[in-house]
């Protein structure tokens, strides 16, 4: 397997103060990733400076293409979506108006009229409130609008932070079967950032696990779900 | 009974400009969250550049998408050139600017075509309908003007451009992770608030007479448009515009303390009131967040 | 929004910055740095009369007038946080005051000054009153729609007994009194210098007080300021009432220097130089508005002479390019010039 998503001495900073101090870490092409760490760790910091959101320095290839210095909108276009922390929702706009921006970048009409379809095939509420001002759609609605409005995108990488925040547990199952089908059928890679760490080690191949701007441990899922002194010192389950 | 007919119809021309600038003022309002001073003075530059294209000979149905288009072309020009660079400088350090342009713009009219006032044709010519209640150009300028609302309207509302902009100026944030070239997007906007301006001013130039000044007072009932109808929404800032023009209006026709002396005091005295009493305007939704 | 405040007030900053170093020996010596600039400026400032010819002290003169003026468009915006497009408006109304008290009463023009003072505060406190509700950018708006109008307030014909409309009233000049031995000019170059140097004292000292903590109090998180029992309604009315008073008192001078007004010497130009003043030296830096006067003084003369037709437009760019250059104006780059001269007399 190569790799789709290649990172080595990542760093990053807010202003002055320097939150990531060189990770080194990769996502296989269809494969998914975790990144596993305490509050403040740094793993939104990280999924920010993978796409430009902040500044940055290290090398970040993707598919082959150093894409560390390139402008957030184009690396969205090459096909890197992002489920922000927050949700990013467009709060003015309708449901229907926010997937639409989701498939902004691409042409075809209709293959965005099936993908609206698709997205709406598996998340029936936001089919219910295509209409709603999205401002007014519940935590938890929101939440899969993001995830949906990335699925817009037709990503070949998809960087999801903390996807199951708000939902309620039995979505949560629902949306962790979801994102396994994108990933198996579409072979879309992903890197996920979570706090439910069991459900996410289940999901994974690979996870890393950060503490204050580094990486501590990585491995291959089953070695870290297995690893009790891991879990205990880092994961807390 | 006629004069208030008379004064609804004028009330509702001029509305229709005030209308304009108000839009062109929220519009670049929501894409930068700053306002352009400037704006009438673009507008301005804009009649001009028809003017001279009608001296030359060229005929109007060609001078008007003529300048509509070298309007676009400027403000988009000006947002790259000079507004980009300054990238989240303070609100004080904005104004400087937009005075600056106000300055540069003003003094370049003045230095090509001087000061002096000139008349500006009609495009629509001379003349009046239903026994002179209303005139040619006033129908021209309503039709006009409600042609392009409606076009702008189903531009922001049907077109995916239209879309991209309007999330772009929502959450830049969230539109760049999308793929909206935001930066291109907010120079469209400036673009097409010139463009719009260029529109105002072509039609209220046959009605106040050209010159570098021309614009002011009518940027002026903009703004009042735009803080009656709310900030944040271009539907509101429609509808504020067209009320001030017929406030404008009837208060001047049937208060005779106001008379035309204190038409311009009234747009003072609507910004205060309406910002004090109603900040996000008669039309400006607070928008229903969940955070 | 908030308004680009650079420093607290002169002096201030420096002081407070040896307070947090450990060496304070930078600070001392940056302290040290303004208060021989301070006494070179007072010394240049007594001399500049006897050097100069009549044309070039009435410019002086104006300079001053329009300092005080910024001066107190600093205390609104840099101290307490609030805009003021408008504030062309204060300093007619205190041109006015003058002008009609000389013209129409024969009051002496000493007399002026103080009631100019008083009634600009009072205008300057209700017109803060709606002003409470405006925070930022609609502030700009509203009291920018007050520059735009302030001609034809004056203009208007129930006043017309008083301010002679569009004709304007015509101000004799005043002699030096007590046969001190300088020509008019000079003798008002006197008068406004010793003003500002008041105005500018009890702007320091507003600064250094109760008061003016709570009014940087309010600028900086208005929210923490009520709840900690700052009176936020009461502060922020009085800040435009000071602040209308410094710029009243700055155009009763302006129109005894001048000699004569109407309402087209107060077009919302007036007000944009000001602001524009404001933020070239610095908002919230107290003696930037010395530099700011400066600015809009001569910087349209220097402009003129470049290109006589395109005065406005050269004028125009300079201040473009200065908002790319110092965007914090001239006293953020002191205090930034500070900053680094005191690093580095610490990492010595
Ligand atoms: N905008 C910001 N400005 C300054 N510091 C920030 C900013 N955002 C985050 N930080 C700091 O960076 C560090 C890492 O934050 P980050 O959001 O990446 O943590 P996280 O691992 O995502 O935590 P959580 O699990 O709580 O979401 C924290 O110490 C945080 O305080
Ligand atoms: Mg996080």
């Amino acid at each position: 397997m190569s790799k789709l998503l290649e990172v080595t001495g990542l760093h990053a900073s807010y202003g002055d103060f320097r939150v990531l101090h060189g990770l080194d870490f990769s996502v296989e092409k269809g494969g998914i990733s975790t990144l596993l760490g305490a509050n403040g760790a740094g793993k939104t910091t990280t999924l920010r400076a993978l796409c430009g959101m902040i500044k940055r320095s290290g090398t970040i290839r993707y598919d082959g293409n150093d894409i560390g210095s390139k402008a957030t909108e184009e690396i969205v276009r090459m096909g890197v979506a992002h489920v922000p922390e927050g949700r990013g929702t467009f709060t003015g706009l309708t449901t229907e108006e926010n997937l639409e921006c989701g498939a902004m970048t691409r042409s075809s009409r209709a293959e965005i009229a099936r993908d609206m379809e698709q997205v709406y095939h598996w998340f029936p509420r936001l089919r219910e409130r295509r209409a709603q001002q999205a401002g007014t759609l519940s935590g938890g609605e929101q939440q899969m609008l993001a995830i949906a409005r990335a699925l817009m995108l037709r990503p070949r990488l998809m960087l999801l932070d903390e996807p199951s925040f708000g939902l309620a547990p039995m979505i949560v199952q629902e949306m962790f079967s979801i994102l396994r089908k994108v990933n198996e059928e579409e072979d879309v890679a992903m890197l996920i950032v979570e706090q439910n760490a069991g459900v996410v080690l289940e999901l994974a191949d690979t996870a890393f696990v950060l503490e204050t701007g580094g990486i501590v441990m990585s491995g291959t899922a089953a070695e870290i779900r297995d690893n009790e002194t891991i879990r205990a010192a880092y994961l807390g389950y | 009974m006629e004069l208030l007919a008379q004064q609804l119809i004028t009330g509702i021309a001029t509305g229709g400009i005030y209308a304009c600038m108000a839009l062109a003022v929220v519009m670049i309002y929501q894409a930068i969250h700053h306002l352009n001073f400037a704006q009438g003075e673009m507008a301005m530059f804009s009649t001009f550049i028809a003017w001279q294209m009608l001296a030359w000979g060229v005929p109007y149905w060609l001078v008007i998408p003529l300048t509509v288009v070298v309007s676009f072309a400027g403000g988009v020009a000006i947002e790259r050139l000079v507004i980009r660079p300054l990238g989240d400088a303070p609100v004080l350090s904005h104004i400087v600017v937009f005075i600056g342009l106000f300055a540069i713009i003003n003094s370049l009219a003045g230095f090509i075509w001087d000061f002096t006032i000139k008349p500006f044709p009609s495009p629509f010519g001379e003349g009046s309908q239903f026994g002179g209640l209303i005139s040619n150009h006033q129908i021209g300028m309503i039709a006009v003007t409600m042609t392009v609302l409606v076009m702008l309207f189903l531009f922001f509302q049907y077109t995916r451009v239209g879309l991209a902009m309007r999330a772009a100026a929502e959450n830049p944030a969230s539109a760049r992770l999308v793929g909206i070239r935001v930066g291109w997007m907010i120079a469209l906007g400036w673009g097409m608030a010139a463009a719009i301006g260029a529109v105002a001013g072509i039609l209220i130039a046959p009605i106040v007479f050209l010159e570098p000044n021309m614009m002011l007072s009518i940027l002026l009932y903009g703004f009042a448009g735009a803080v009656l109808g709310g900030l944040t929404s271009p539907t509101g800032a429609v509808f504020g515009g067209f009320m001030v023009g017929i406030i404008e209006n009837l208060a001047g026709t049937y208060i005779p303390e106001i008379g035309g002396e204190l038409k311009l005091p009234i747009a003072l005295f609507l910004i205060v009131t309406v910002l004090v009493f109603k900040p996000t305007g008669l039309f400006g939704r607070t928008v229903v967040q969940r955070v | 929004m908030s308004a680009n405040t650079t420093t607290t007030a002169d002096g201030q900053a420096p002081a407070k910055q040896g307070v947090s170093l450990p060496q304070p020996a930078a600070a001392t010596s940056n302290a040290k740095i303004m208060r021989t600039a301070g006494v070179i400026l007072l010394a240049i400032g007594i001399a500049a009369p006897f050097l100069s010819g009549n044309f070039l002290i009435f410019q002086l003169t104006m300079m001053m007038i329009y300092a005080i003026a910024i001066l107190g468009l600093n205390i609104l915006t840099g101290i307490n946080g609030q805009f003021s497009l408008g504030h062309g408006a204060f300093y007619a109304v205190g041109a006015y005051t003058a002008a009609i008290m000389m013209d129409q009463f024969g009051i002496g023009y000493l007399w002026t000054l103080p009631v100019a003072g008083i009634i600009c505060f009072v205008v300057g406190f209700l017109f803060g009153l709606p002003a409470l509700r405006l925070e930022g950018v609609y502030l700009a708006l509203a009291t920018f729609a007050l520059a735009v109008v302030t001609p034809q307030l004056f203009k208007l014909s129930p006043f017309e007994h008083w301010t002679s409309g569009v004709m304007g009233i015509v101000i004799s000049k005043p002699d030096a009194p007590f046969g001190l031995p300088l020509n008019p000019d000079q003798w008002l170059y006197f008068l406004t210098f010793a003003i500002g140097l008041l105005a500018y004292v009890c702007a320091r000292n507003l600064v250094g007080s109760r008061t003016g903590r709570a009014l940087m109090a309010i600028r900086d998180n208005p929210i923490a300021a009520g709840s900690m029992g700052v009176n936020t309604p009461l502060f922020k009315s009085l800040a435009f009432g000071v602040s209308a008073l410094y710029t009243g008192v700055a155009g009763a001078l302006g129109a005894i220097v001048v000699q004569y007004i109407s309402p087209d010497s107060f077009t919302f130009t007036l007000s944009v130089a000001l602001v524009v003043g404001l933020v070239v030296g610095g908002v919230g830096w107290l003696p930037g508005a010395l530099f700011g006067g400066a600015f809009i003084m001569f910087v349209p003369n220097i402009a003129e002479e470049l290109s006589k037709g395109l005065s406005g437009a050269v004028y125009g760019l300079i201040m473009i390019l200065m908002m790319y250059a110092i965007p914090t104006g001239l006293g953020g780059l002191l205090k930034a010039a500070l900053t680094a001269l005191s690093k580095r007399s610490m990492n010595r």
